[in-house]
């Protein structure tokens, strides 16, 4: 699936040239990649569960992409589209990840005691002496980390069958409903949600939308939506598990307030905890040292982790270096609505922009640092005073 | 359910070997290796029997959600037509688009010629259901562009504004939209605009590829209710037709913008005769015989439409089999569309109403899109006399109602003549 694989070898009777699709309008790393060359050397080969290399392709064929924001343009759709494709994928991964070589090898850090007590050298040492436990709360609304996890041996979002699908489910349904003590909770199916039920969990950003990016449409992850996609979620609202979105899975902690430290210790207990009991039913997560966790999307790559703060930062956001200081801290800014959306009433989205190459304390604590340091600059800004002597180096 | 799903994913992955876990499979008996997965064209992917695949189709309204029962589609799942098409892509449109309480969309489409005879299981009862009880294993269907037998083809032009008769074809030996390669909707439209660019005298005219249109171009299209748009509706591309847009996409129109052609949009082609005021005649006349040019010229370079006695023209979706025919007016009826009786007459004469913007569009101003409801089981010349016949009724009643006379109900045509 979803419409490429069954007649791959139909293709096989028209030459590669005739096959090349047209991608001279078009702006996103998978078009930047796939010469006619490569498009004939990989056009013939597939997944030994059947993807193929239009079905990697087809969303960033049909999504030329944007002069400004530059998308992947292509998916995995099992865990081996990353080998069997990598021609293709290798270069696409190393242009998204700032240079991530084929022979690199991704660290995994999911130990929340190494979340940094001590200041971070390039800052001022006085004025920051806490790691993550106290970003000020005058500004910081909410804090959140994410990230995506996917079960080896099942085919990814844009390929599985219902099947597959609704196995992933009752996986994870197992699995989570033995979790107990502050990740005691419930599942939600979307088929057998209520509507305010469901209004009331995308309010309180908690659920995923039906998705309407043709990005995604695509693709072919939104297939029989809503079968087997549900939400999971523990009963303080702190800790949350989407099945079957745009991955296997998307786990998500988050609470009101500056303390990342405390969210991203929930964030890692939870996960080792859910990794373990999926390990107990006899499935693991796809997982290799060259890419780390492997997700849908080769911009998950990695750590798959987005870390993140609703900030209000209504001056240091009109300043004109704004865009160069997250760019100099490795962070990334949107709207309090998420990828895509605008800042409302100067309050800002601030994320790790980086997932590979970096392990997850290293990545949060970049957060910690940057989001630290860009509330000290609000303030001095608050107070008509200059930011120059605060312009921090690139990370 | 959970421990039956433990025992097949703790089995190691065998791509030569369908899932033959859980009683009743189908797919049991036989062993596929690598090469004849090639040669058969089918998938191996399969791990879960037909039961763990079976779609929810509980809160689902249309054609294909009615029919489709958990024994036929697991006598179908593992089939696939000689160029790969599988049952689950035909049905993805219905099963991802649950309907409407109201309106009962197909549900299904076909991703070649050989969808309808592979998955004949599904596809009879949906065409039956869909047409009214057209029955594709004992009823023939009847084919005649014979435009001269049309009667009373000219309406008063007091209230009727347009007139157009649209049809598809599709070019046998390629695969349909849903389901085409790139090269495969290329040669498609190579073969259409070669054969295009050899009519003459008033049918003369040129190919506008979308790749290569200016906007204003396009917009202006849209506006003269030439163009098709970008699909946008879940319908369509759920079931893939949109891939690869705009690639391989255009229209033809002639000189006069009297007779256009679309190429690769829901289907291959898409032909439209159209013209301001009342002269449907003249305008079946020219869709007649711009089709049958059309047909003699690819023709000459080896290429045929495809066609069979029991479904007629084949085309993507069901609904559309048969003559593919929708032959209509817009017409101004402000008093006889307040009428209470006006959709039982309308149903009556066969006819059925759209807004000015065509299908889901609002009828403006009192000026509605009427044309036929059936497409299969009657010929062109039967249809377009139904809608010759219908509207002229129609403008009748609407005279009476003016002169303050009442007007009836007719009797009930009959569906297959």
């Amino acid at each position: 699936m979803p419409f490429g694989n069954t007649h791959n070898l139909l293709k096989m009777n028209y030459s590669a040239e005739q096959e090349y699709p047209d991608l001279t309008k078009h702006n996103n790393h998978m078009a930047k990649v796939l010469t006619p060359e490569m498009y004939a050397a990989l056009r013939d080969k597939q997944t030994p569960s059947g993807f193929t290399l239009d079905d990697v392709i087809q969303t960033g064929v049909d999504n030329p992409g944007h002069p400004f924001i530059m998308t992947v343009g292509c998916v995995a759709g099992d865990e081996e589209t990353y080998d069997v494709f990598k021609d293709l994928l290798d270069p696409v991964i190393e242009d998204r990840h700032g240079g991530y070589k084929p022979t690199d090898k991704h660290k995994t850090d999911l130990n929340p005691e190494n979340l940094q007590v001590y200041p971070h050298s390039t800052l001022k040492p006085t004025l920051f002496i806490t790691g993550g436990d106290d970003l000020d709360p005058n500004y910081v609304l909410s804090s959140r980390v994410r990230t995506g996890r996917s079960i080896r041996g099942f085919c990814l979002p844009p390929h599985c069958s219902r099947g597959e699908r609704r196995a992933i489910e009752n996986l994870s349904i197992e699995s989570l409903n033995v979790l107990d003590g502050e990740f005691k909770g419930k599942y939600y199916a979307l088929k057998n949600m209520t509507e305010e039920e469901q209004q009331q969990l995308i309010d309180d950003h908690f659920l995923f939308d039906k998705p309407v990016s043709p990005l995604l449409l695509a693709s072919g992850m939104a297939r029989d939506w809503p079968d087997a996609r549900g939400i999971w979620h523990n009963d303080d609202k702190t800790f949350l598990v989407w099945v079957n979105e745009e991955d296997h899975l998307r786990v998500i902690s988050m609470q009101k307030g500056g303390n990342m430290r405390e969210v991203f210790t929930r964030f890692c207990t939870g996960l080792t905890k859910i990794e373990a009991l999926f390990k107990e039913r006899g499935h693991e997560f796809m997982w290799n040292e060259h890419l780390g966790y492997v997700l849908t999307c080769p911009s998950n790559l990695g750590t798959g982790l987005r870390g993140g703060v609703h900030v209000k930062l209504p001056n240091v956001s009109k300043h004109e270096k704004f865009g160069e200081i997250l760019k100099r801290l490795r962070l990334q800014k949107r709207g309090t609505g998420g990828v895509d959306t605008a800042a409302v009433g100067g309050v800002f989205d601030i994320s790790n922009a980086d997932r590979l190459g970096f392990s997850e304390v290293e990545l949060v604590q970049m957060v910690v640092d940057g989001v630290k340091l860009l509330i000290e600059m609000e303030k001095r800004l608050e107070a008509g005073e200059s930011i120059d002597d605060l312009m921090p180096d690139q990370k | 359910m959970a421990s039956n799903f433990g025992r097949i994913l703790s089995s190691k992955r065998n791509m030569g070997i369908l899932s033959l876990v859980g009683a009743g499979s189908l797919t049991a008996g036989f062993l596929l290796t690598r090469d004849q997965h090639v040669n058969a064209g089918a998938q191996v992917r399969r791990k879960y029997p037909p039961s763990a695949e079976y779609p929810d189709l509980r809160k689902h309204n249309n054609c294909m959600a009615s029919n489709l029962t958990p024994a036929i589609y697991a006598k179908l799942c593992d089939k696939a037509t000689p160029n790969g098409f599988m049952l689950d892509q035909a049905i993805q449109t219905g099963v991802d688009n649950p309907g409407h309480p109201f309106i009962k969309t197909v549900g299904m489409v076909a991703g070649d010629e050989e969808s309808y005879e592979v998955f004949a299981d599904i596809f009879n009862p949906v065409i039956k259901e869909r047409h009214n009880g057209y029955d594709p294993t004992n009823m023939k269907h009847p084919t005649d562009l014979d435009a001269s037998k049309i009667k009373s083809g000219q309406f008063d032009e007091r209230y009727v504004l347009s007139s157009r008769v649209r049809t598809g074809r599709s070019i046998r030996g390629l695969s349909l939209p849903p389901a085409c390669t790139r090269a495969e909707r290329r040669e498609v439209e190579r073969v259409v605009i070669d054969a295009l660019a050899g009519l003459k005298g008033d049918l003369a005219g040129k190919y506008y590829s979308l790749t290569q249109m200016t906007e204003e171009e396009q917009q202006q299209l849209i506006n003269d209710h030439f163009l098709f748009d970008k699909p946008v509706s879940p319908l369509l591309t759920c079931a893939g037709m949109a891939r690869d847009w705009p690639d391989a996409r255009g229209i033809w129109h002639n000189n006069n913008k009297t007779f256009l052609v679309w190429v690769n949009e829901e289907d291959h082609t898409r032909v439209i005769s159209m013209e301001k005021g009342g002269n449907m005649k003249r305008v079946f006349e020219r869709f007649c015989k711009g089709l049958q040019e059309v047909e003699r010229l690819i023709k000459e370079k080896g290429w045929e439409f495809m066609w069979n006695e029991r479904l007629g023209y084949i085309l993507t979706c069901p609904s559309n089999l048969g003559t593919g025919l929708r032959a209509g007016v817009h017409v101004k009826l402000p008093l006889l569309s307040k009428d209470p009786r006006f959709s039982k007459i309308l149903e009556n004469l066969r006819l059925q109403k759209r807004g000015t913007g065509g299908v889901d569009t609002a009828a403006v101003g009192s000026i509605f899109d009427i044309s036929n409801l059936d497409r299969l089981g009657q010929s062109e010349v039967q249809l377009v006399q139904t809608v010759v016949d219908g509207v002229n009724y129609l403008i009748e009643c609407e005279k009476r109602l003016e002169k303050g006379q009442d007007i009836k109900i007719p009797a009930p045509i009959s569906q297959f003549k």
